[in-house]
């Protein structure tokens, strides 16, 4: 069996797992939806008070909003072993046995818990793109269709990074870095809204360091065709979501440090 | 001799290292909120920037943000864990063998909590959202003081009532976990607490026509009503009114909290081995 079959199978296992309590998993799912679609209907309420933000209406910042959504929901759902790496595997000496199993670490933890509930912030952010693509005067075509969905493809794999990254510098650290959350969290509440609101050094920050303007801003803006408000030509806005796949191949780069650095902290 | 003094001092270094850690957590955590509200501010800024006209000004939504990450600890988002721990384990029972009042007893440690926690947070933002800012020139951006004294003082009363309601709607959660048997039923508290307390929108930057609503509703009293109190939004008899408000619905979640745990206590099943 290859990896991928391999990771197949973690995923159907997970699923019947958690189905075997359907009521507990819906309620889950339901209130994960609901908590989200709520804060959703804050920025409605927001952009009925007070019309738009820097030029930017309530269709447009509800696409940044979905994008952002739907690939941190999908990120979420996904790399739960490496988000409770920390206190679930290297605190209990789990690894250890991680790494005697003759298949790769990686597929192992990546395959180590779906959070299936995390479909109720899929499902918000199905909604907000829904809304933004009824509201929009777009003209569709296939490359915009593209386009959106290789920004939604380079922020998972952005969130995928960084979640990789809190897991191995828990190598180090034992326990589970919180402060990551800041730029989990903190990230998608800040890419729901267009970049160019920010004060300066907030911008950089997300565009230099954790380049979440470039799988997000930038290409939905060019989606919106306005990449003028960008201050980037739009050809560099098709191509930037690639930033988010540098960041993860970096976050692997590191990953494989860690394990060489693993030494187990036995019990 | 070193070898015998070996053990406890790896036990030493192990406490030393678990406290270390844990002050990490309580580091990042308040760091987290420092982040969350910084983005919150730009974002309500970039707003205010195309509309400045509004029931509420810039400077008192920001006000109104740092006053919500300090305060965050007083927010009622889940039942009590050692009562969800007591529903699950079978434990409750020994609820109704104590020589006290169980509904006394839930809102008294659920005010403790909520207590505790806020104040131990609360400081450390003052300092870094209040004081910190002015100091570098950010003042605009900065958690302001109560415009008066007047203000400072109903705001004192109002905070009180707001820590004492939150903690009537954690004993309901309490109940609620008792009544379902499952700590999930008191998951859905955020999806009302959040919106209807003006925790994700300040209310009075919602909709005209639902203003009389969302300040006749008990959610304003944790959040909305306290703060438009400090940063004078509300004085006079709009002040009073809101501590009105307050005190009615502590008043009904008390008795409704205490006819719905009695009811629920009556039947209790003994759950766990």
């Amino acid at each position: 069996m290859g990896e991928a079959a391999l990771l197949g199978r973690y995923i159907r296992n997970c699923l019947r797992a958690q189905m075997l309590y359907p009521t507990a998993f819906l309620l889950r799912m339901t209130t994960q939806f609901t908590v989200t679609i709520v804060e959703f209907g804050g920025l409605y309420a927001l952009f009925a008070r007070f019309g738009h933000i820097r030029g930017w209406n309530f269709a447009e910042v509800a696409l940044f909003y979905g994008v952002v959504s739907i690939a941190f929901s999908l990120c979420d759902m996904g790399a739960r072993g490496f988000d409770m790496f920390g206190p679930q595997f290297v605190k209990t000496g789990d690894f250890d046995r991680v790494l005697l199993r003759p298949r790769s670490a990686t597929v192992q933890l990546a395959g180590f818990e779906f959070g299936f509930t995390s479909i109720g912030r899929l499902a918000q952010g199905a909604v907000a793109t829904a809304v933004a693509l009824s509201l929009l005067p777009l003209v569709w075509t296939v490359a915009k269709a593209a386009l959106l969905l290789w920004a939604i493809a380079g922020g998972f794999a952005l969130f995928y990074g960084i979640l990789i990254l809190q897991g191995t510098l828990s190598f180090w650290t034992v326990e589970s870095l919180e402060i990551v959350n800041a730029i989990t969290y903190g990230g998608v509440e800040a890419a729901q809204y267009p970049l160019d609101i920010y004060a300066e050094w907030f911008r950089k920050f997300l565009i230099f360091v954790v380049p979440l303007g470039c799988t997000v801003y930038f290409p939905v803006a060019a989606i919106l065709g306005k990449s003028a408000m960008t201050g980037l030509p739009e050809w560099l806005g098709v191509l930037s979501p690639a930033a988010g796949f540098v960041f993860l191949g970096v976050a692997f780069a590191a990953w494989g440090r860690g394990i060489a650095h693993y030494t187990s902290t036995g019990s | 001799m070193a070898e015998i003094a070996l053990p406890y001092l790896s036990i030493l270094r192990v406490r030393f290292q678990l406290m270390l850690q844990y002050r990490a957590a309580a580091f990042a955590g308040f760091a987290t909120q420092c982040w969350w509200g910084v983005i919150k501010v730009m974002v309500l800024a970039a707003f205010y920037a195309g509309h400045p006209d509004q029931p509420i000004t810039l400077a008192q939504a920001i006000t109104y943000t740092w006053l919500g990450q300090g305060l965050l600890g007083l927010m009622p988002w889940n039942a009590d864990p050692e009562v969800s721990e007591a529903v699950e384990t079978g434990n409750i029972a020994y609820e109704r063998l104590r020589p006290v009042d169980t509904h006394t007893l839930w809102l008294s440690r659920a005010l403790a909590a909520r207590v505790g926690t806020t104040t131990l947070r609360v400081f450390p933002m003052v300092l870094a959202a209040g004081v910190l800012p002015p100091l570098i020139g950010l003042g605009q951006w900065a958690w302001a003081p109560p415009p008066n004294a007047g203000a400072a003082a109903l705001f004192a009363v109002s905070i009180a009532l707001a820590a004492l309601l939150s903690s009537t709607c954690v004993v309901l959660l309490n109940v609620a976990v008792a009544a379902l048997k499952t700590r999930r039923a008191a998951n859905i508290a955020a999806t009302l607490v959040n919106p209807l307390s003006g925790m994700i929108v300040p209310l009075a930057l919602m909709p005209h026509w639902l203003q009389g609503f969302l300040f006749w509703q008990p959610f304003a009293g944790i959040v909305d009503i306290p703060y438009r109190i400090y940063f004078a939004n509300l004085t006079g008899a709009a002040a009073w009114e809101g501590i009105a408000a307050q005190s009615l619905w502590i008043a009904v979640f008390i008795m409704g909290g205490r006819i719905w745990l009695e009811r629920v206590l009556a039947r209790v099943d003994m759950q766990g081995s």
